[in-house]
């Protein structure tokens, strides 16, 4: 998509450039790296991006899915094909294991949701596997506390984030350094907006789970968002599951993940519709929505 | 492909930075900028109003869409950069909205590193103020090459053109003094919406652009450096296996300049010279290449290369030295120690420095130089000599933002203590 004679890039090259940029500073600045990978398009679009910058070598460090246990199916089957597609090594923190060992204690009530407890299988897997870095595919256009974070995201020796205290970012540097027992994260698609996503993937024709695209599916209704009725969660009375044409828009644990009433099922329809839509993909996510602040507190406690 | 895609991939990027306080409509810019363009949501704006109705405050706030962090909201300002995106059927927009205030100058300075183009608000019944200054000299010294001084507040002088003529006259014999290359100026009312998207019809008399034509067409293509080639190499790639057995590959970020195959170029600090042999970007090859692509080069010699290196065109070398003057800007509460010894990271190289000497502290809002006083504390900028336990292979800044700039780090805290403009 380059033009010979202008020597200009257009903005989708532009990202892809500085992303590619950013996961090679990764790959020279930390030992033990790991890509988190959660089955959704955005850290499926970090993985493209890191087959990029690393070509034709192999992506040099694992992917690490943190699994609430409360997978949609096909992401997980997503998932396996592509660690066998590309040789890719996977690491897997589970939730389920945490709430095993005691390490953390499961919700009860309708609203229950493993979320929040992912954030301690998250920091027990980062110190389990000795990983230095962990890649997210986090994007500032998604929530206004992530607006605020770097693309090298410094951690203690806690795991937590200090948003009053971040390194200065300048330029394209990035300052890694840190003292053993902390770490970073690193999000090299910041820059990124849910619409650069769609047409990248289209672009790129990056294979993407079939949850994003419509079908038929059984849900329910709560607090006016569409949820996939699943073991996982706990109906109330009044909540009777019917069949309904659906997509997602994001793809997280299935006990806070809302579905959209859409009919889109091509790359091309979805870029219309998200084109269209008057709503942020986060607004369909519960766990946003407990408080104002609800983001930042959880991504101080080490949240991705 | 449909509309929305084939005019999406045809789209250009540009970076702006923003500086100010609430009470210079800052917010009130964004918001409408945002909200025009569509780049606001229902959720986003339904969160908001119910915010400002919790604060009791009678308007909608839109600083609250921008202000992300919990602390930022509890004391209406903002204290960190955010960045806010939005795009037109031209071109794609990143924001980094920073405060205004001096003491969060360090910033600025962030938000102005990577911007092709600063907005610089001026209250049309106050002048020029202090903050004006300080603001034109950050985008001055961060070499922003397009600033737009917008005289908002119109409305409240009734739109009157001697007023804005005075501003301008003001800024522009200001701005003598700085280096930027393209000035503009326009008379807006970010709350009423004059000549921000739409064209006012308060003011007749001005004949130039709207503030949002002026960032959907302001031509930024030229403003990298397309000829002196430069190729900090980042990693080295190296795949070993049978299909690529003696591949070795240099990745990195193209700073500035063209690369071809075929081409001789230089390496430093080794000084061999080579032949590109290939050029690719990601699995594909290429015959050319460019800034700020991100591509992996093979050369037709075994050359030892590895991270912190720079390939560069043979008659066009950076300059290299130990001894390196900069623009220095102060992060950390600790303060500048002078003969003190920081790590310093140029580009992919990393070596040590210790600090020789202060020149002198820079008055941000004067633009005087201060010699009797030659303490750097948080975000002071001063003129800086450093002197490097090895080479750097560099440009001036004002020839090359990429190569012509630099961070210091404690080597205790390892934080980012600095950023340096080399002069």
């Amino acid at each position: 998509m380059t033009s010979a004679h202008s020597y200009r890039l257009t903005h989708l090259k532009e990202l892809e450039s500085e992303s590619i940029h950013i996961l090679r500073e990764v790959a020279s600045q930390f030992e033990n790296p790991v890509l988190l990978f959660s089955g959704g398009k955005d850290s499926i679009v970090c993985f493209h991006l890191a087959r990029k910058a690393f070509y034709p070598a192999k992506v040099p460090f694992p992917l690490l899915h943190v699994d609430t246990g409360h997978n949609f199916d096909e992401a997980i089957a997503f998932r396996d094909a592509l660690v066998e597609k590309h040789g890719a090594k996977l690491l897997v923190g589970s939730v389920q294991e945490s709430i095993d060992t005691g390490r953390v204690q499961e919700e009860t009530g309708f609203y229950a949701s493993r979320n929040k407890l992912q954030t301690v299988t998250l920091l027990d897997s980062l110190e389990k596997f000795k990983v230095d870095c962990a890649i997210g595919g986090g994007r500032r256009d998604e929530e206004k506390a992530r607006a605020k974070e770097r693309v090298f995201s410094h951690r203690d020796e806690f795991g937590q984030w200090d948003p009053k205290n971040q390194r200065p970012e300048l330029w394209n540097i990035y300052n890694g350094r840190k003292k053993p027992g902390e770490h970073f994260r690193a999000f090299p698609i910041s820059n990124w907006t849910e619409m650069d996503v769609w047409q990248y993937i289209l672009l790129e024709q990056i294979e993407i789970p079939s949850l994003y695209f419509s079908h038929e599916r059984e849900v329910f209704l709560r607090d006016g968002v569409i949820y996939a009725n699943s073991p996982f969660m706990k109906l109330k009375s009044d909540e009777k599951p019917f069949m309904k044409r659906v997509r997602f828009r994001t793809v997280g644990d299935m006990s806070c993940t809302g579905a959209v009433d859409s009919p889109a099922s091509t790359l091309e329809e979805i870029i219309e519709e998200v084109a269209s839509t008057r709503t942020t993909e986060r607004g369909s996510r519960m766990d946003d929505k407990r408080s104002e602040a609800a983001m930042e507190d959880r991504k101080k406690q080490g949240y991705f | 492909m449909t509309n929305t895609t084939k005019g999406y991939l045809d789209m250009d990027l540009l970076r702006f930075t923003t500086a100010g306080s609430v009470d210079d409509g800052k917010s009130t810019l964004i918001g409408r900028l945002l909200y025009d363009s569509r780049a606001i949501f229902d959720d986003q704006m339904e969160a908001v109003e119910q915010a400002s109705a919790k604060r009791g405050s009678g308007e909608i706030d839109l600083s609250l869409l921008t202000d992300g962090l919990r602390a930022e909201r509890e004391q209406g300002i903002t204290i960190d950069v955010a960045y806010r995106y939005f795009a037109t059927p031209r071109r794609k927009f990143i924001i980094a909205d920073t405060p205004g205030h001096i003491q969060y100058t360090r910033n600025m300075v962030t938000g102005a590193s990577t911007a092709n183009l600063a907005i610089i608000l001026v209250d049309a019944r106050k002048g020029i103020q202090e903050q004006t200054n300080r603001h034109a000299f950050i985008a001055s010294l961060l070499g922003i090459p397009h600033v737009v001084f917008c005289i908002n507040k119109m409305d409240l002088v009734n739109y009157d053109e001697a007023t804005f003529q005075r501003i301008q006259k003001e800024l522009e014999d200001f701005s003598s003094k700085l280096e930027v290359r393209d000035l503009n100026f326009i008379p807006i009312s970010a709350l009423k919406g004059d000549n921000v998207v739409k064209r006012s019809t308060n003011m007749e008399w001005y004949q130039g652009t709207t503030l949002m034509y002026l960032l959907e067409n302001i031509h930024i293509a030229g403003d990298l450096n397309h000829i002196d080639r430069r190729f900090p190499v980042q990693h080295v790639i190296r795949p070993m296996t049978t299909e690529w057995h003696d591949f070795r590959g240099f990745a990195g970020q193209i700073a500035a300049g063209i690369f071809r195959t075929g081409e001789t170029v230089q390496v430093m600090p080794s000084g061999f010279q080579s032949t590109i042999k290939s050029i690719h970007v990601g699995d594909q090859a290429v015959e050319e290449a460019f800034a700020p692509q991100s591509v992996v080069m093979t050369l037709s010699d075994e050359i030892d290369i590895s991270r912190g290196d720079m390939i560069t065109g043979p008659n066009n070398l950076p300059k290299a030295s130990q001894d390196v003057e900069v623009m220095l800007c102060w992060f950390n509460e600790k303060p500048l120690v002078p003969g003190g010894k920081y790590a310093v990271r140029h580009n992919s190289h990393d070596a040590r420095c210790m600090v020789k000497e202060v020149n002198y502290k820079m008055d941000i809002n004067t633009l005087r130089k201060n010699t009797e006083d030659r303490s750097i504390g948080m975000n002071d900028i001063g003129r800086v000599l450093l002197r490097t336990t090895e080479p750097l292979y560099f440009d001036l800044y004002s020839r090359n933002r990429n190569t012509g700039s630099l961070i210091l780090i404690d080597e205790g805290t390892n934080e980012t203590v600095a950023a340096g403009m080399i002069v």
